[in-house]
């Protein structure tokens, strides 16, 4: 832990926190206490969120960009200013730059989507290559499985380190002329792994290729400055970073959304409509057809205003030392062993294991019975499984609400595993 | 929520032990299914006693990776549709199928369900019930592949 983080930690009240998601308070079966120690799956909701969401309903509830009445002018206001906290919380300095879309995967299909269609040297097509990893949750594998089937362009990726890093030592077989896209994940779902996206971004650069950047675990967890990176696109998903479902955004560098061609056709996202041809919108509009997840947005501007009052340095520094905490306590079981790095270092808060002669089904469905809510199976990650050779895992993955006593709550629950399973 | 209301001691007993597990020959059909939600796999084999509907199950053998509830259902299958008429087993996949789709409210008949009748409390936890029927869903289909076209062990293989 370095000393900035330490100090980012004092004052950080995880209780004070904890009282602002209401869930967190509720009972289960037998009158258990929640230990949600799923949060890389979806993240709870605090109070200001839930608030904004109904606020918008109850009182301001309109079409946007459309409607020429007081109603609509408010909707279209509170959208457009959800866009702009979104934008300033991630570091971009221009808000036509954030798309909003219905979630990390759309975002990701977004772009792959539009490069098969784009004109000249953009276009992805045969002998052109895309370079992705075998750590990827599925939503940035399959749309690029997707673009080469159908241009003809070939799927390339980078292998992946016994420790669970990128194994980065081929990087200049893998990313060559011919490399078309590089899309990255920043922070692994599965492993936990934070990966150099930004001297991954340089060596794509070089070669004059595009650099996606999955977000979505990065964005909840770290401080984020998405030009910083080096990405031409940063996808992230609102129901990980406190906001609600439904709502997605896709960062991408203006000059590139005005290059590219549109993805869904519809409402909204034209300049001009004739029986002949139509026009587009400029961005971000142009990527946002149809009427579009309005609350749903204004929902994640609130979420976004929620982690800034916390501020990222001290989320992320509590999601630090929760996270060397469950690897130390994780460790103190025998039979049980951690895929992905083992230390706390360049690591998010997905802690995935593997319990020796338990299957993660009845891991989980044993931890449930505590009131410990964990992920089993594979996670949307099954290269990166099958790369450690296993079928599935579970994982506990905590976040800004996550307490110690939790933590021990899961240990302790995994003891009992091996007990009831006769393992231990 | 009681654990062991869905971990019953056969349950157990059976993931510890299957029974007729590995693959055999000769078989009429061979099947792979993936539980998608969890990666868990499949591969069975029947083997029936002819080629009509009218024959019986002559062996079930498997060869299967999941949880205490997948691997214990199909070992209590093998043991349930071996030796029966295809007619007489597809009756039993039926009233296995109502009792895990009953969300518990289905009175299992232990005379035709045997052991089966310990995944009763399976249906209380929407989440494993595509564990249980893991199995079943294989061997259903095995099932039809034999008696719908009888392929040569090449063509399965
Ligand atoms: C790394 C990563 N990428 C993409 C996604 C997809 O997010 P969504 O399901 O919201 O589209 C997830 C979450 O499931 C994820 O963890």
């Amino acid at each position: 832990m370095t000393t900035g983080m330490i100090a980012a930690t004092v004052g950080y009240d995880v209780e004070r926190v904890r009282a602002d998601f209401p869930i967190l308070a509720r009972r289960l079966a037998d009158d258990r206490p929640l230990v949600y120690l799923d949060s890389a799956n979806t993240s709870q909701k605090p109070e200001q969120v839930l608030r904004a969401l109904d606020e918008h309903y109850r009182w301001r509830n309109s079409n946007v960009g459309r409607a020429v009445h007081q109603l609509g002018d408010a909707a279209t206001a509170d959208y457009e200013a959800a866009r702009a906290t979104v934008a300033t919380f991630v570091g971009a300095t221009d808000p036509a730059e954030v798309v909003f879309t219905k979630n990390a995967s759309e975002s990701l299909n977004l772009v792959a989507g539009v490069l098969a269609w784009a004109d000249g040297a953009r276009r992805v097509g045969p002998g052109d290559e895309v370079v992705i990893t075998e750590m990827e949750h599925h939503s940035n594998i399959v749309p690029w499985q997707l673009l080469c089937e159908r241009t003809g362009a070939t799927l390339r990726w980078f292998g992946l380190t016994d420790e669970g890093r990128l194994d980065l030592s081929g990087v200049d077989a893998l990313i060559t002329e011919r490399t078309k896209v590089v899309s990255v994940a920043w922070v692994s779902n599965m492993l936990g792994t934070v990966n150099p996206v930004a001297d991954i971004a340089r060596r794509a650069h070089e070669v004059g290729a595009l650099v996606v950047v999955d977000g979505s675990q990065a964005v909840p967890q770290l401080p984020v400055d998405v030009a910083g990176t080096g990405a031409d696109f940063v996808a992230f998903t609102g129901h990980k970073m406190v906001g609600p479902t439904g709502i997605g955004v896709l960062w991408g560098r203006r000059e590139l959304l005005e290059e590219l061609p549109p993805f869904l056709g519809g409402g909204s996202m034209i300049e001009t409509v004739r029986m002949e041809g139509s026009t587009w919108a400029p961005p971000p509009a142009k990527y946002e057809a149809g009427t579009p997840p309005i609350a749903e947005a204004i929902g994640l501007g609130a979420a976004a205003d929620y982690l800034s009052g916390l501020g990222m340095a001290a989320v992320a520094a509590h999601e630090h030392a929760i996270t060397a905490y469950t690897l130390e306590g994780l460790r103190s079981i025998s039979g049980v062993s951690v895929l992905g790095p083992t230390e706390a270092v360049d690591r998010g808060g997905a802690v995935s294991f593997v319990v020796d002669g338990v299957h993660p089904h009845d891991v989980s469905q044993v931890l449930d019975s505590y009131g410990v809510a964990v992920r089993a199976g594979h996670h949307c990650a099954k290269p990166a499984h099958r790369r450690f050779g296993v079928q599935s895992s579970t994982r506990a993955s905590a976040y800004l609400y996550t307490t110690k006593t939790e933590i021990d709550t899961l240990v302790d629950g995994i003891h009992r595993v091996r007990k009831y399973f006769k393992v231990a | 929520m009681s654990l062991d209301a869905l971990y019953q001691e056969i349950i157990l007993d059976h993931y510890r032990r299957p029974h007729h597990a590995g693959l055999r020959e000769p078989y009429d059909a061979e099947t792979r299914h993936v539980n998608p939600t969890c990666g868990d796999e499949i591969t069975l084999r029947v083997h029936l006693s002819g080629t009509t509907a009218g024959d019986t199950v002559a062996d079930v053998s498997y060869d299967a990776e999941g949880c205490s509830i997948s691997q214990a259902s199909v070992s209590v299958m093998s043991d349930l549709v071996i030796g029966k008429p295809v007619a007489d087993a597809m009756t039993l996949h039926d009233e296995f199928l109502t009792l895990m789709q009953g969300r518990g409210a289905v009175e299992p008949d232990e005379d035709t369900l045997e052991d089966a009748v310990a995944f009763a409390g399976v249906a209380k936890f929407p989440a494993r019930i595509k564990c249980a029927l893991l199995g079943w869903m294989a061997w259903k289909d095995a099932v039809a592949q034999a008696t719908r076209a009888p392929m040569s062990k090449e063509e399965t293989a």
